[in-house]
């Protein structure tokens, strides 16, 4: 066997763990069902120090005393729970379920890890097999941006204890491996001429890190929206009681779109540079140009938003979603309905 | 500009201190307060306030942040058809297929400004808009800025306890050496400290993080510099295409390219007097059986005269690597076939000799062009028609199956005239003009028009003794683009510029810390300075204070001044070890 065979058998087992890792972080959703909502917030009051009864006045103050992700009351609610903490009303079987619901995330968790290792072996061997980086087209894109989405995931997950981002980012990979291995599938091939350039190789990671962090920041972006309902209807149970608070969802989102919109503007510049070394021109308002341009706009949109009255949160949520969506879009509608110079597509 | 939460906290501290002397806070103001829709002053005052008022109420609301994001927003919107219909510089051939595909809707697009959107009145609007909202909104906020960096930290709150993070103990120290420990340390991490005496005590005050204001300034001004640099490249910019066939040359003069645009202050003097010859172009395409056909290599080879009578020097030039001669820029930008042929009269004379430049019309090079031999005689001649470098019959027709020469054919139909006398009018030689001439027609069946193929070497006859015409041989051209941009270094700085200030106004956290002294007087009793927050400065109802030798109360109290900071808590109780808290009192965090 060549790398080219090894390579696409270890991609398309990637996606059938994730999916695996996928259907067990559902499992850990539905069995949270029947958490008790009651003995799920005690706890929330527990860690709450004097500073941040303050801070409950004063919101934000919150956002920024009440501490990070990696801090105490984060970690608290998707740690197991020291006993005690509720644990006196609560009945014996509440621990069994919250037992549960852990295992489901651990398992989960665990095929992620699984999922991700065959990926890079993919990733990896897709580049031996052709002899260059290996993103030089739709399929090569995906794979290699899946990476470093689940990579920063699990950084995420496993230093700071953010596990409950494993539904849809699992979600996300089983759809961009398995988009990638069915329709934007193709046999390893030299690169076209344009693309022989260090920009290139400078212009795609900074595509894909930033793209990663846009992802990260959209999918909490959507668990905030969702949990924030829930708090203001007074209705937050099963799973949605193991989510850190709404409030500090939206700061984890905002610190991943925060983090890519540098690196996205540098992406954007980078790419006008090389289009300038490939085809004579720095901007041409090709569709991909154009859209890049339109999810940065859409990025500027959402900073802004967040410091605007009356659309900080939810509606700065719904700009961020929206500007995953552009990024998308970019990424794959533009590749396939409009013809353009960028059509390394080669689907 | 600090979210609303934020400038909650912020407020608490500023209702708290009337008298506050810098702009600081009023940084938030520029962008934010008026934007923030919070305060409904400009609103009201209005209609009242005429002319003049009401301008300046378009200005306020024209700068305000609300305007800035929706202005944001329709500048998205406002690109996206431009991906989504042809537009008339990327793809003319498209906008006019589309306009006779779409009789009402075509030319309703059409003026509207939606085949050139990025140049329509509406967009421009757009983006003008933006600028001058951005002009309006970063020359306030660079002139409070201007202030707020000379002036000293703001005044210590009176009541530390409220603030999102506080600490308070007692000391055995004096307080002269604890504020002395505390602005010595804090100025270590960078604060800006200032020492204060008021009504509450003595205290130090200290703020950093003006580097995020600043950077958030730099990044906006430098979307100035970026559209600065844009413009004066639309003035300077010039552009120009020349197809050159190998063994033939080029210089850089206005009469030589095949196209040129420029603009409005572009002056001839612009275009430095090189001259260059395609001595060598090498292709190589895709044969194996993945991306077939696909590019792999292109290669030019070049000889460069920088100015007449300089030496020539040989480069190459290949996709992604352009040639900079002097300044400008010289790019491949295609490239495609021309066959060389011979044309030999009635007369039996040489009426025409050399390569003729074909345009390729598909991936695999099927190219379409035009030969003419004005000097035949007694009739002129013409000939159109297609070249295949790899020819094949399909169910379309003929056409090239392979980019590369593996199979050459040229497949042509003739046209006859009399004799012109030169015009002077430039007429394209990529089409042919057939008034004057008629097609020459197939002598065995007369209702068709005569067509011949040719291969490299073979010569075909044509009827009634009109002369013959031969494929001698297939020569490569290739289209050189040559231009200079010169604004677009102020715009790659400009970005450069932006996204370091970017980072500094998303990452720098400011912040503002105070820790105020006062001496351990009220001894259980309550603390007049602190009526309601006992339990969370909790040392003054502490019994430890009775204890002998603890004769300074000390408060700490910060605040982080921007959205989705961490680390305040932690760096608080840092500080508080390091002036000597007690571990007893420490408080978890
Ligand atoms: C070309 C258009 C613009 C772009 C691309 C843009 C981009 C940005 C970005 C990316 C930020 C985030 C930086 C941060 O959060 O510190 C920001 C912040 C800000 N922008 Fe703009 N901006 C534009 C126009 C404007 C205009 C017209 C105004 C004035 C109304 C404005 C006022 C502000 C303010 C006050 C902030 C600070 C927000 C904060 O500190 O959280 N911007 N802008």
């Amino acid at each position: 066997m060549n790398e080219q065979v090894l390579s696409n058998l270890s991609m398309v087992t990637s996606v059938v763990v994730y999916l695996l890792a996928m259907f067990a972080h559902a499992a850990e959703w539905a069995s949270a069902r029947r958490l008790d909502p009651a003995a799920e917030t005690v706890e929330g009051s527990v860690t709450e120090t004097a500073s941040q009864r303050v801070a409950e006045r004063e919101l934000v103050a919150a956002g920024a005393g009440g501490g990070s992700v990696v801090e105490a009351p984060a970690a608290e609610t998707l740690d197991s729970h020291p006993d005690g903490t509720g644990g006196a009303d609560a009945p014996a079987e509440a621990g069994a379920v919250r037992q549960r619901v852990e295992s489901f995330g651990r398992i989960g968790f665990a095929l992620t890890v699984i999922g991700f290792a065959l990926s890079v072996l993919g990733v990896v061997l897709r580049g031996v097999a052709a002899g260059r980086a290996p993103w030089g087209n739709m399929y090569e894109f995906t794979t290699a941006a899946m990476v470093f989405i689940v990579a920063v995931y699990l950084v995420l997950a496993g230093r700071f204890r953010m596990r409950w981002l494993g539904l849809p980012v699992t979600l996300l990979a089983a759809i961009g491996n398995g988009l990638a291995v069915t329709v934007f599938y193709v046999a390893v091939a030299p690169l076209v001429p344009a693309l022989h350039s260090v920009w290139f190789l400078i212009h795609i990671v900074a595509a894909a890190i930033s793209g990663a962090a846009f992802n990260v920041g959209g999918v909490a972006s959507i668990l905030y929206l969702i949990k924030r309902r829930a708090e203001n209807k007074g209705a937050v149970r099963g799973y949605l009681t193991r989510l850190p608070e709404a409030r500090k969802i939206d700061v984890i989102a905002y610190r991943f779109n925060a983090f890519a919109f540098p690196l996205w503007t540098f992406t954007v510049a980078a790419g006008s540079i090389w289009a300038e070394y490939a085809w004579g021109r720095y901007w041409g308002w090709d569709p991909k140009e154009t859209w890049a341009l339109v999810t940065w706009v859409i990025y500027a949109c959402y900073l802004h938003a967040r410091a605007t009255a009356g659309w900080r949160g939810r509606n700065a949520a719904i700009i961020g979603i929206i500007g995953m969506a552009s990024f998308w879009f970019n990424f794959i509608g533009v590749n396939l309905l409009f013809a353009g110079l960028h059509s390394y597509a080669g689907v | 500009m600090s979210s609303d939460l934020q400038t909650d906290a912020t407020r608490t501290v500023e209702e708290t201190e009337p008298g506050r002397p810098d702009g600081t806070g009023g940084s938030d103001g520029a962008g934010g307060g008026d934007g923030n829709g919070r305060d409904p002053g400009p609103s009201k005052g209005a209609p009242a306030l005429g002319l003049v008022g009401g301008l300046r109420f378009l200005w306020t609301q024209l700068t305000s942040m609300r305007t800035a994001l929706v202005l944001l927003f329709a500048l998205a919107v406002a690109a996206i058809p431009g991906s989504v219909i042809p537009q008339r510089k990327i793809s003319p051939i498209a906008v006019d297929d589309f306009i006779s595909q779409h009789r009402t809707l075509g030319p309703l697009y059409d003026k509207v400004g939606l085949f050139a959107v990025y140049s329509s009145p509406w967009f421009s609007a757009v983006y003008l808009l933006l600028f001058v909202s951005l002009i309006g909104c970063i020359v306030p906020r660079v002139l409070t800025y201007a202030r707020a960096v000379r002036a000293k930290p703001v005044r210590t709150p009176r009541n530390l306890g409220r603030l999102p993070v506080a600490e308070s103990w007692e000391s055995a120290d004096e307080a002269s050496v604890v504020l002395d420990r505390a602005e010595a340390e804090l100025r270590r991490r960078r604060y800006r400290v200032a020492r204060r005496t008021d009504a509450g005590g003595e205290s130090v005050s200290a703020e950093r993080g003006y580097l995020r204001e600043a950077g958030n300034l730099v990044f906006h001004l430098s979307l100035l510099f970026v559209l600065l640099g844009v413009a004066i490249n639309g003035l300077t910019q010039f552009r120009g295409s020349s197809v050159v066939v190998v063994g033939q040359g080029f210089s850089n003069s206005l009469s030589q390219y095949d196209d040129f645009s420029a603009g409005g202050l572009f002056s001839e003097r612009q275009l430095v007097p090189f001259s260059l010859q395609l001595t060598d172009f090498q292709v190589r395409f895709e044969t194996g059986p993945v991306q077939t056909g696909a590019a792999r290599l292109f290669k030019a080879t070049l000889k460069v005269t920088d100015a007449p009578g300089e030496p020539a020097r040989t480069e190459t030039l290949e996709v992604n690597h352009p040639l900079n001669i002097d300044g400008t820029d010289v790019h491949l930008i295609g490239h495609g076939y021309a066959p060389v042929v011979t044309v030999k009269d009635a007369q039996g004379n040489v009426a025409f000799s050399g390569p003729v430049v074909f345009l390729p019309q598909d991936g695999n090079f099927t190219s379409s062009g035009v030969i003419k031999v004005p000097d035949a005689r007694p009739e002129r001649l013409a000939f159109q028609g297609l070249f295949l470098p790899t020819g094949a019959m399909t169910p379309a027709g003929p056409q090239s199956v392979f980019p590369d020469l593996l199979q050459p054919q040229l497949l042509l139909n003739a046209w006859e005239g009399k004799p012109q006398a030169d015009t002077g009018v430039p007429e394209s030689v990529y089409t042919l003009d057939t008034s004057g001439l008629t097609q020459v027609r197939d002598p065995k069946n007369p209702n068709q028009p005569f067509r011949f193929l040719l291969r490299p070497g073979y010569e075909q006859k044509l009827p009634n003794g009109l002369g013959t015409i031969q494929l001698t041989g297939v020569q490569r051209w290739v289209k050189l683009q040559v231009g200079d941009s010169p604004g677009v270094g102020v715009a790659l700085v400009a970005i450069g510029t932006g996204v370091l200030g970017l980072c500094f106004s998303l990452f720098v956290r400011p912040r503002r810390v105070w820790i105020r002294v006062r001496p351990a007087a009220s001894v259980g009793g309550p603390d007049p300075n602190h009526p309601e927050d006992g339990d969370a400065t909790g040392a003054a109802a502490d019994p430890a204070a009775t204890r002998e030798g603890r004769r300074t109360v000390v408060d700490v109290g910060a605040l982080d001044r921007a959205d989705a900071r961490t680390g305040l808590a932690e760096d608080v109780a840092e500080l508080a070890t390091t002036l000597g808290r007690p571990a007893t009192t420490q408080k978890d965090v």
